[in-house]
């Protein structure tokens, strides 16, 4: 999977899932501030990550991740190997 | 002591969705019962239900507001947007004063039977999601309510069986009396699916008559052969009368008596006594004496030994008087959790509109039932006070007095 692809399910599931409002997808979006995505919301992001990519999502990595760039990055770096 | 007071009303119920529906269905006596064929191809004695549409809350409620709202929740929800409505209380007003809830619910299965699912599946408790905590708990309808609405004032649900309903409402009227909350939100909701009345069914308690599902609940007839188990939700407005007349709102009813007792005998058998104490506990609350009680809407479930005893026990102290009584659990079936504020409902609908709906399907009273005024057709009549009896699981009784509202 390229790193664009990647981006583009990232964002329809937010959309679809979290209920994003699609005008509000910018990759400079801080996630809590800009998005509204709570700690609970992240409980759910763990899941619907972990049923689209198998990839399972750390708590512990997630500190740094503050905006939605920040989170392609952690996604894509954890599918594309460096 | 403050007059308490009914300023809003709203439900969500097998036999309609809003408070018109109801009305129209109690007059013309309308079942809202059916054959379950998803419930008789899992393995159930009785597949007879009562039924609501899902409510779709998607593009009404944000997300995080729906996540954690398990189905009763949903039912609550649309039951208490209306309650507020006909109370013509917005969010400002909610925002702006201190209002409570007390809800009555007593279960809430399939939030966990789904996420021991999930669990057993994926042998991972991270997938388990956001929502299940809140959706499993049976305080998620005012745990859910509250947040939605941002209420600030008392917040806890009632449990106690099928009296659940009832005893909101009571605890409701004791807290708006004692001046320890002007305005409270209470009700009462039940899940309705095959997870949290599997074990129900196991206990030979439901009516087997598959073949006509609307005539199934036959509170006090002779070939009553149990109880059809329904649900939905119904939440009233309670209110001191103070608050009710400083903001120009119309009164539905005064809450004037509750009463409440325990049989301390056996789990599942009803028996006399305990109702008893609980309904001269009302009468003496509201300082009415056995006559002055217009209509009794019975807890009445349609099992042979709840309905005999309730009769008993009705006619033990208005034997005199004989009071007008039907069960409207023989067209709603028994709505559990939800019943003891439904039936509120049910009754002061019939009080605003002046008539008595019928306990349908009496069509033989037996030696123990034949002693009540059961009314079996719809009748056209002025009702003043009522009367409204839950029972429960435990023994436990709620009993409350409403009548119409005198300045």
């Amino acid at each position: 999977m390229q790193r664009q692809d990647i981006i583009q399910k990232i964002n329809q599931l937010l959309i679809d899932e979290i209920e994003i409002d699609e005008t509000q997808i910018n990759p400079s979006a801080n996630l809590k501030k800009d998005l509204g995505i709570d700690s609970l919301d992240f409980v759910d992001l763990f899941v619907i990550i972990e049923n689209n990519f198998g990839l399972k999502m750390r708590a512990e990595e997630m500190t740094n991740v503050k905006t939605l760039s920040d989170f392609y990055d952690y996604i894509v770096n954890r599918i594309i190997p460096n | 002591m403050t007059r308490v007071v009914i300023t809003g009303m709203g439900i969500y119920s097998v036999i309609g969705q809003n408070l018109g529906e109801v009305r129209n269905s109690l007059y013309q006596g309308k079942s809202g019962i059916i054959f379950d064929p998803v419930r008789k191809a899992m393995g159930f004695r009785s597949a007879l239900t009562g039924m609501v549409p899902r409510p779709v809350l998607k593009g009404v409620l944000d997300r995080r507001l729906r996540v954690g709202l398990p189905v009763q929740g949903e039912y609550a929800y649309i039951a208490t947007l209306e309650a507020l409505k006909t109370a013509q209380i917005d969010q400002p007003f909610l925002d702006q004063h201190e209002v409570g809830i007390l809800y009555g619910n007593d279960s809430s299965a399939v939030p966990v039977v789904e996420s021991i699912d999930i669990l057993r599946s994926k042998k991972d408790t991270m997938m388990i999601g956001s929502g299940y905590i809140f959706q499993s708990m049976n305080s998620t309808v005012s745990m859910n309510l509250s947040v939605i609405f941002h209420l600030k004032g008392v917040n806890f649900t009632i449990s106690g069986a099928c009296a659940s309903g009832s005893h909101a409402i009571g605890i409701g009227y004791l807290l708006i009396k004692q001046g320890l909350q002007n305005i409270i939100v209470c009700g009462g909701a039940q899940e309705i699916n095959a997870e949290s009345t599997a074990s129900f069914d196991a206990l030979n308690a439901f009516s087997t008559r598959e073949s006509e599902p609307t005539k199934a609940s036959r509170p006090f007839d002779r070939d009553r052969d149990g109880l059809v188990p329904s649900g939905g939700a119904a939440t009233l407005i309670l209110e001191s009368y103070e608050s009710a007349v400083k903001r120009g709102a119309k009164i539905y009813g005064e809450v004037v008596g509750y009463g409440f007792s325990s049989n301390g005998e056996h789990i599942s058998l009803p028996n006399v006594e305990g109702p008893a104490r609980a309904i001269s506990m009302a009468l003496k609350d509201a300082q009415i004496p056995p006559s002055g009680i217009d209509y009794i809407n019975a807890h009445a479930t349609s099992t042979q030994a709840g309905d005999s005893n309730e009769a008993k026990t009705i006619d033990s102290i208005f034997k005199n008087s004989r009071p007008l009584v039907s069960s409207t659990k023989s067209m709603t079936g028994h709505e559990m959790w939800m019943g003891g504020a439904s039936e509120i409902i049910y009754a002061t609908l019939m009080m605003e509109n002046s008539f008595v709906a019928p306990n349908i399907n009496l069509e033989n009273p037996d030696e123990t039932t034949g002693c009540l005024n059961i009314v079996t057709e719809t009748i056209q009549k002025e009702i003043s006070v009522f009367l409204s009896n839950s029972f429960g699981f435990g023994g436990t009784n709620s009993v409350l007095i409403v009548r119409k509202f005198i300045p």
